[in-house]
């Protein structure tokens, strides 16, 4: 036996009161690890990982569920400053089920990866994409994802856009994937034809885009021609927002809420939670163990010794706690990745959130065992014996 | 025979609310090594008080306590922990064994604040639980030992780090008759065969026979020597 094993032994002097304790830290600590994810996908999730200093985004001023007409594409091309400009938006849809879930845009194939050459795609593939009315390109991993290979008939069912024969399904044909430039992240983006798109769609839809994106000819301009492009369809029917496509990005996902402000307070609430009733367990272990601390201190270990073992046990607990957490958190993260990888970006456990949960557990383990432990200390072994 | 224990002058009052409470007044004690004394008294005359200031577990309020050599007045709380740790064992009424530990484990407690390897503090702790008898109980937790075999391990942990004092409250308080004979033959054995130095506070006379002395105390006071 050690200290360690002395620790660890005291730890489950009541075995199920402890096993309760750790469930809740377990449950705790697996919550921080998939709200901290999330979190961390959608602040970093650029247009879906597209991020670039020189590239503008026009969506629509009041919501970006609204749409554009295509006019105004020239309209910005003449605007001193833009370079070029492409277009994308939501399509929706499913493919199967709800759950398998990643964005799906229709595009210019030339013009789109021509914008953005983060995007790696051979000429080949890219002509076949350009040259098949109802051709579609997908990330490399999506394709792996779901097991597609080229040639493959792909089914969509709109939930936004019907056809122009009122059915909602709609297939497409892969003939081509494309991968992130090495040092991007890859997002799981299914593009198709706009061409076909808009000539398929029913009304709604026909003519308009989601978003436009802009290259700027010099991206010190980036301030001026964002301004000069809201300012020419101020006053129009469609009056627009531009910003950069980090800004876009945070736009889209404040659709839903502030990410990091509502993971925050979750986590806040759940841990004053943990803290307040480990803490309670920790102070009653303490006292139903009084005798038994002042026997330690009467056969040799110091008040200071004594104070370590208590915060060690309470630090102990939360660690264990918390490893749990994280691993079962691993063990959830494929279910979870396919879930919401496709709308949120990389959903995955950094180092740096691993490090932070075990950080917090040892603060946590401080925190509620601090009390304990100066008690023990401050423990004198006649009172101690006496008050068994 | 050198003495292992002199109290000199000894008082000890506690305060309870606004009110002092002298428990012990002019204690002048000697115990030399090998002794087995007794201690006997009413409750509330001072016996266990007397105790804890010689097994340093208390300060006295005035006066001088050395044991082995020490001057316990002098030591502060971290070196009197260990100064006990290497000198003293201690026997309570209620063994105040760990119940998440068994029969080995409670035994080695004190050796984990030794020096001593993994396997030698393992040694040491199966011999001593083979001097009280209970090698066969090694592995059992206090809650499966009857209250003699608890109390057999309370005394291997008292010996465990071979101290020269062991020092005994009301050892057999909490055991039937024929267990509490095993447990003061025990201790005589500890006393006889191994040099131990005894002092046990006890109220039963049975208990005091198997000392070689036993000192009387009233009221805070010793009062009597009565020879064994």
């Amino acid at each position: 036996m050690s200290i360690f094993g002395l620790m660890w032994a005291s730890l489950f002097r009541k075995r199920t009161r402890t096993l309760l304790t750790l469930l809740s830290l377990i449950v705790a600590f697996l919550l921080f690890m998939l709200l901290q994810a999330i979190s961390n996908a959608f602040s970093t999730s650029g247009s879906f990982n597209l991020v670039g200093i020189d590239r503008l985004v026009v969506t629509p001023k009041y919501s970006i569920i609204d749409s554009l007409p295509i006019n105004q594409q020239q309209q910005m091309l003449n605007l001193e400053g833009v370079a070029a400009v492409t277009h994308a938006g939501w399509f929706g849809g499913n493919y199967q089920e709800p759950r398998n879930f990643f964005p799906k845009y229709p595009v210019e194939p030339y013009a789109y990866f021509s914008m953005y050459s983060e995007l790696v795609i051979s000429q080949e593939e890219l002509d076949a994409f350009a040259n098949t009315r109802r051709g579609a390109v997908v990330a490399a991993g999506l394709a792996e994802r779901y097991e597609w290979e080229l040639g493959d008939i792909i089914p969509i069912q709109g939930d936004i856009y019907s056809m122009q024969d009122g059915s909602r399904l709609w297939e497409f044909e892969l003939v081509g994937t494309f991968t992130a430039r090495e040092g991007e992240s890859e997002a799981p983006l299914f593009l198709f034809q706009y061409e076909y798109f808009t000539e398929a769609v029913a009304a709604y839809g026909k003519d308009q885009v989601g978003w436009w994106t802009v290259r700027l000819s010099d991206s010190e301009q980036a301030a001026e021609v964002a301004n000069e492009i809201d300012k020419l369809f101020e006053n129009s029917r469609d009056p627009t927002r531009t910003a950069t496509e980090d800004e876009f990005s945070r736009q889209f996902a404040s659709q839903l809420g502030d990410m990091g402000f509502i993971t925050a307070m979750i986590m806040s609430a759940v841990f004053f939670t943990i803290v307040l009733l480990t803490g309670n367990t920790m102070a009653q272990a303490l006292r139903e163990r009084i005798p038994e601390l002042a026997v330690l201190k009467t056969v040799g270990f110091s008040d200071g010794l004594v104070s370590l073992l208590v915060l060690g046990e309470a630090v102990l607990l939360c660690v264990v706690g918390g490893v749990f957490g994280i691993l079962l958190a691993f063990a959830m993260q494929d279910v979870l990745g396919s879930t919401l990888g496709g709308f949120i970006g990389d959903f995955e456990y950094s180092a740096t959130l691993i490090i932070s949960a075990i950080v917090l557990a040892i603060v946590i383990g401080i925190v509620i065992g601090a009390m304990p432990a100066l008690t023990a200390r401050r423990l004198t072994i006649v009172d101690a014996l006496r008050a068994r | 025979m050198a003495e292992i224990v002199n109290c000199r002058d000894v008082e000890k009052t506690f305060i309870k609310g606004k009110e002092a409470v002298e428990v012990l007044t002019g204690i002048n004690l000697t115990v030399d090594e090998g002794d087995f004394l007794a201690l006997m008294g009413p409750s509330g005359s001072g016996k266990t008080t007397l105790l804890n200031l010689i097994g340093g577990l208390d300060h006295p309020t005035a006066g001088t306590v050395s044991v082995s050599g020490s001057n316990l007045n002098e030591l502060s709380s971290s070196a009197l922990a260990k100064w006990r740790s290497v000198n003293i064992g201690f026997i309570f009424q209620f063994y105040n064994l760990l119940p998440v530990l068994n029969a080995r484990r409670n035994v080695e407690l004190p050796l984990l604040l030794t020096k001593l390897s993994r396997s030698q503090r393992i040694k040491n702790a199966a011999t001593a639980l083979e001097i009280v008898g209970l090698s066969d109980r090694a592995k059992h937790k206090p809650g499966e030992l009857s209250g003699g075999e608890q109390q057999r391990v309370a005394i291997a942990r008292a010996i465990v780090a071979d101290p020269a004092l062991l020092v005994c409250d009301e050892p057999t308080g909490d055991l039937d008759r024929d267990t509490a004979d095993e447990i003061l033959e025990l201790l005589e054995l500890l006393n006889r065969d191994h040099g131990k130095t005894i002092i046990i506070v006890t109220h039963d006379p049975k208990a005091a026979n198997h000392a070689q002395r036993t000192l009387y105390m009233d009221k805070g006071k010793l009062v009597e020597e009565v020879a064994a």
